[in-house]
């Protein structure tokens, strides 16, 4: 089973690429497009992107490093417990559910010392493998996207992502309890 | 973004000044900023290849068929966004990609929706409607298979790693269709927008 799914995996990882790539330079070629001067003139701007996310990356990846490393994040997890243990969430979870949103590699940290510590066939190692693969690393996306574009108001939008991070992780909660009991 | 950014850094050195960690908030922040800037500058060459093959792609038309193709979705989606926009095509790209797990190559492609979106945007130093319902769509990661998480199970010993990916479809399907939702009733308690004056329609505005 593992080998067969890592295989499966392997394969739509190294067929995709290539084949889009194939895909729309034999289009360009057919509907008679200059494809290699098209693609040298869009990729310029690649560099300047790059450059252009460089300060907000700093930002918030310095805040939240800080965050993280002051102790802070352990608190603000530690504070928030009691109230999602309430609704009746793994207690062990629980700091996946607060992380998660924050630091994709704190979230990858505390999911692999979940496996490690009950295993990941037990309860908990399900739901929280779930909670990552079905959520993301939400300010770190605005910030960047944002960002990019050079928005300093976000309006609405990181209250919508948190909603649907919220969701997303009651989801995960919700539909491990059904399927694995 | 402000008071989020301003929070997180008082509540680090408060914190870390009472537990005596102001040793590791010191490094936390110098390595960050080390890592932000690897990041950025290893995005340079995804980046750089994505923008040239979307340039071949919006040429030829490509783009322009694939938003056809789901014409009457995104026009539920993104009401403000003319169908034949290239905006349309470069956020189907995201989300294509996205569900393939292309990390890298998810973010180029986001972040060419975001420019597109950018310039049809009316008051271009806060977020249209589009972009809040687009970015809704792109943190609930709509992603088919979870790979980080597959080979994490597999390393921890799993004997069914990929037993969790029925599960974490329906999950991310569940939180995306929440997160539209919430975009679309959120906007109406946000207040709207006003056209800046003065500025370059068009163009980012890049201090």
């Amino acid at each position: 089973m593992s080998e067969s799914v890592q295989g499966v995996l392997g394969e739509v990882g190294a067929w995709a690429i290539p084949l889009i790539l194939l895909g729309i330079v034999a289009l360009g070629m057919l509907k008679k497009v200059k494809v290699y001067e098209l693609f040298v003139e869009g990729a310029k701007e690649g560099f300047n992107v790059g450059v252009r996310i460089i300060p907000f990356l700093v930002a918030i990846l310095v805040a939240i490093g800080m965050f993280r490393a002051s102790g802070a994040l352990g608190l603000f997890v530690k504070a928030l417990s009691p109230l999602l243990g309430w609704i009746g969430f793994p207690p062990e979870a629980i700091p996946m559910a607060l992380i998660r949103p924050l630091s994709g590699s704190g979230a990858l940290g505390v999911l692999s010392e979940i496996l490690t510590t009950h295993g990941s066939e037990s309860f908990v190692g399900r739901v929280a493998s779930v909670m990552m693969g079905s959520t993301e690393t939400t300010f770190y996306v605005l910030a960047v996207y944002l960002g990019s574009v050079g928005i300093r108001r976000g309006r609405h939008t990181l209250a919508a992502c948190l909603t649907a991070d919220a969701a997303g992780l009651i989801a995960a909660f919700v539909v491990c309890k059904l399927v694995f009991g | 973004m402000n008071i989020v950014w301003f929070a997180l850094i008082v509540l680090a050195v408060i914190v870390g000044a009472i537990l005596g960690n102001m040793g590791a908030v010191t490094d936390a922040a110098l390595e960050s900023a080390k890592t932000a800037v690897e990041l950025a500058i290893g995005l340079i060459g995804v980046m750089a290849l994505w923008l040239g093959l979307m340039r071949i792609a919006e040429k030829s038309g490509l783009v322009q068929m694939l938003a056809r193709l789901l014409r009457p979705l995104l026009r539920r989606l993104f009401p403000d966004v003319p169908t034949d926009h290239p905006a349309m095509g470069s956020m189907v790209m995201n989300i294509a990609a996205n569900m393939l797990g292309l990390g890298n190559s998810a973010t180029a492609l986001g972040l060419k929706a975001m420019k597109d979106l950018q310039r049809l945007n009316v008051e271009k130093d806060s977020a249209s409607n589009s972009m809040a319902t687009f970015l809704a769509i792109n943190t609930s990661s709509v992603t088919i298979i979870p790979a980080t998480v597959i080979a994490l199970r597999v390393s921890a010993g799993s004997t069914a790693p990929s037993e969790i990916i029925g599960p974490t479809i329906v999950a991310t399907t569940v939180s995306t269709v929440v997160g539209v939702i919430a975009a679309k009733l959120y906007q109406r308690f946000t207040k709207p927008q006003q056209p800046s004056t003065g500025e370059s329609a068009g163009e980012v505005n890049d201090e």
